[in-house]
């Protein structure tokens, strides 16, 4: 996202900036190793408080240091279509420890807006039961604690486990892959997220190796006033091939939380990525009030001839959210792919999108998005399609189409092209459409009550994402939207 | 089964139904007349509690119970369906997982147990055969695509396998050809029963040549001029609906004559 950073940047304040710098020192504490948790604040020293807490090597930390000394450099970006609170930064924790026990003993302790959340979704709280033949690895706060399959996964070589234990026990393949597709530089919070990681998850296929399993992170922010800052490095080496899902349900929060996550795929000679996302972080109440900011920064790098990465997502979920999955078709040959279903309902805005960078011959990308916006939601496409001049014959076919449930909700549309190569052809084809009362009127004629003449509707709006989905993964996306859009009728 | 007494509607400011009374007995299929523009769909749609149009005055009684005072799913569930004139398109629902929910909407509501997939395909096999129906156009999104005539047989399917008590067919015969014209007609005549009433709008009489009606109301103007037996529909065809409508005409007050 760095060149749609440069050019629209505005309002050039000093006030954030200064607002880090000058800080830095004034929560001056002792940082004792022992802490669970991390006095709130953003410093170096903070920055080697979790590096040593996690015993990294020298190279991470001071990887983490050249992110941290040019994040003190950059602005907030001001361009997305999106509007909040600003951020004290001074005000995250950035560390806390996994809780020894359990977090609650029994249901009772659950807020019960959450429990019914979850009865509708039709998730028991023994998630991992609804997993079966999933390997999970449950990120809970700040640190993995718990991976399974792992055995199995192992004896074919793959790589699947916490970031923190990769940094253990695969220096190399961290310290090769870090930061190539999206350096710390690369925009504001890829660079805070670089300084303070402090967890995620890692996986690496080896050659020829086809993962028997879809991997699936499942995310979750318990602590209140945790920042989450996961990084997740996935290599598919040359003809491997890995679907990883990831999916998060957050539980009720008053206080705005911000989640700077990173995400980098690399998929080598023959390989292919599926990257699936389901996302329901807490979108704040009907006022707005509480909710998770979602600034993430994803992109995949087809690195070598015929290789292929996709990213299918479903955004139901977050206050706001910042995000663009994204893909480098540097590979001859190679396939990028978008599809994306985003729901705004309330007071919840989004702007996504994704950015296909073709720079290898022949390479193609495939962007489907849907965007869906109910009560004053406020919903952006924004896509970069950009031809290099060396990538002859690329071909970009874009379809993005909005769907609007009332007339108190918004939908944009930003599309960014350049091409650069005479011989390449790039589609975009745009619609907005408004859920139509004759429709919801056929649906009530024939017995379908007007709640679930829209959630029928809408999700036949966004079959063509939905299919992309592994199947359990689209049966929770429907039931998704189906909660997400309650009382969006009538 | 259906009891409409002195029904005025209007839309925005304009009157369109002017005191419509209608008494149907179960059992008993009623045509609908009239040219265009006359206020016949609006009537089916305000039997099926479309929204758009507003009840000023009358009352409708449907089983006896009051009709007006229902939602429009209330109403399907209590057995009254609507053939539309023009099916809606439904992108990305099939027909199949469209049709499974209404009806398990519809069973619900009667205290049946929701048919599973498997039942529920056990159930639409045979009338699918008898609508020339084939399993293709059923997996096909609802109505998007679908030419005219497929729109029309998938309308009755729907009829056939929701199975209400009373059907209201708004020309569902326009825009079909001879064939099309006497499948749809069949699966009428397979699903009228002593039980069951059925309400036909038709512009022409075409298709009472294969549906026979025990009554024919003309709707002229959002007012029922003449009723009769099916011999009307012959009566009108001889002479168009023009010697009705001046008969209608002169009878009115002259400033609505000239409106
Ligand atoms: N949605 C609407 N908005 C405005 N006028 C309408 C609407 N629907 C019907 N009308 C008017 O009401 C009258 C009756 O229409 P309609 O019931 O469709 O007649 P028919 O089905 O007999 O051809 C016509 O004058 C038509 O223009
Ligand atoms: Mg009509």
């Amino acid at each position: 996202m760095s060149e749609l950073l440069t050019t629209e940047k505005e309002n050039e304040t000093e006030d954030i900036v200064d607002a880090y710098t000058k800080q830095e020192y004034k929560f001056g504490f002792v940082t004792d190793i022992e802490m669970d948790t991390a006095p709130p604040g953003l410093s170096e020293e903070i920055i080697r408080f979790i590096s040593k807490k996690k015993n990294e090597p020298e190279f991470l930390l001071d990887w983490r240091l050249q992110a941290y000394r040019h994040w003190q450099t950059m602005e907030e970006p001001k361009w997305p279509n999106v509007n909040y609170n600003a951020i004290d930064y001074q005000n995250i924790i950035y560390y806390a420890a996994p809780k020894k026990k359990v977090t609650l003993n029994s249901l009772d302790e659950v807020d019960p807006e959450l429990i019914k959340t979850y009865e509708k979704l039709g998730i028991p709280l023994a998630e991992q039961k609804r997993l079966t033949g999933v390997a999970v690895d449950a990120v809970f706060d700040s640190v993995s604690v718990a991976t399974t399959f792992k055995a199995k996964l192992e004896e074919m070589g793959i790589v699947f486990c916490s970031f923190s234990d990769a940094v253990l026990n695969h220096p190399d393949l961290i310290k090769r892959y870090l930061g190539t597709v999206v350096p710390y530089r690369d925009n504001f919070f890829a660079s805070l997220n670089s300084a303070v990681f402090t967890d995620g998850s890692f996986c690496y296929i080896p050659k020829g190796v086809k993962c028997p399993l879809e991997l699936s992170t499942y995310f979750r922010i318990n602590t209140a006033g945790t920042g989450q800052f996961e990084r997740t490095l996935i290599v598919a080496d040359e003809d491997s091939e890995v679907s990883y899902l990831e999916g998060c349900t957050a539980p009720m929060r008053d206080e705005n939380q911000l989640h700077a996550a990173v995400v980098e795929l690399i998929a080598h000679k023959n390989a292919k990525i599926k990257y699936s996302t389901v996302q329901n972080w807490y979108p704040g109440d009907k006022n707005g009030k509480g909710g998770i900011y979602n600034f993430v920064t994803k992109r995949g790098r087809c690195e070598g001839e015929n290789s292929k990465i996709s990213w299918t997502q479903v955004e139901t979920g977050s206050a706001i959210t910042w995000k663009y999955p994204s893909v480098i078709l540097k590979g001859d040959n190679s396939i990028g792919e978008f599809y994306s279903v985003a729901l705004t309902n309330n007071m919840q805005q989004a702007d996504t999108g994704t950015k296909m960078v073709h720079m290898g011959k022949n390479t193609r990308s495939n962007i489907v998005s849907k965007g869906i916006s109910a009560g004053k939601g406020q919903n952006s496409y924004r896509g970069l399609v950009k031809v290099l001049k060396n990538a002859s014959n690329a071909r970009n076919y874009t379809q993005c189409d909005s769907m609007l449930l009332g007339d108190r909700c918004g939908a944009h549309t930003f599309p960014y092209i350049e091409v650069a190569n005479t011989k390449s052809q790039v589609e975009h084809e745009a619609s907005t459409s408004k859920i139509g009362e004759d429709q919801i009127f056929y649906c009530q004629q024939r017995g379908i009550s007007p709640e679930d003449a829209v959630s029928m509707i809408v999700n036949g709006f966004c079959k063509e994402v939905f299919k992309e989905l592994p199947m359990e993964f689209a049966v929770e996306a429907k039931k998704l939207l189906e909660v997400s859009l309650e009382g969006s009728v009538g | 089964m259906i009891e409409i007494k002195n029904l005025w509607a209007k839309i925005e400011d304009k009157g369109i139904l002017k005191g419509i009374n209608l008494t149907i007995n179960k059992g008993e299929v009623h045509a609908i007349m009239g040219p265009n523009g006359s206020g016949k769909s609006t009537l089916a749609q305000i039997l099926a509690g479309r929204e758009t149009y507003e009840v000023t005055e009358g009352s409708v009684t449907f089983k006896g119970k009051d009709l007006l005072d229902m939602d429009p799913e209330i109403r399907a569930r209590e057995g009254i369906f609507m053939a539309f004139q023009y099916p809606v398109e439904i992108p990305g629902v099939s027909c199949t997982y469209f049709l499974k929910s209404a009806l398990n909407g519809i069973r619900d509501h009667k205290g049946q147990p929701p048919l599973d997939a498997m039942e529920f395909l056990a159930m639409i096999r045979e009338k699918m055969d008898l609508l020339g129906i084939d399993q293709n156009l059923i997996n096909r999104a609802v109505n998007e695509g679908f030419s005219g005539g497929e729109k029309k047989r998938n309308e009755i399917f729907q009829m056939q396998v929701l199975n209400p008590d009373l059907a209201i067919l708004d020309e569902t015969d326009s825009g079909l050809d001879i064939d099309a014209l006497k499948v749809v007609a069949s699966g009428v005549t397979q699903f009228k029963n002593s039980e069951k009433s059925v309400i036909v709008v038709t512009h022409y009489q075409r298709l009472l040549d294969y549906i026979t009606p025990d009554f024919i109301h003309v709707l002229y103007n959002g007012r029922i001029v003449k009723s009769g037996g099916k011999e009307l529909a012959h009566e009108l065809e001889d002479q168009g609906y023009d010697r009705i409508k001046n008969e209608a005409d002169s009878a009115l007050p002259v400033e609505e004559s000239i409106a």
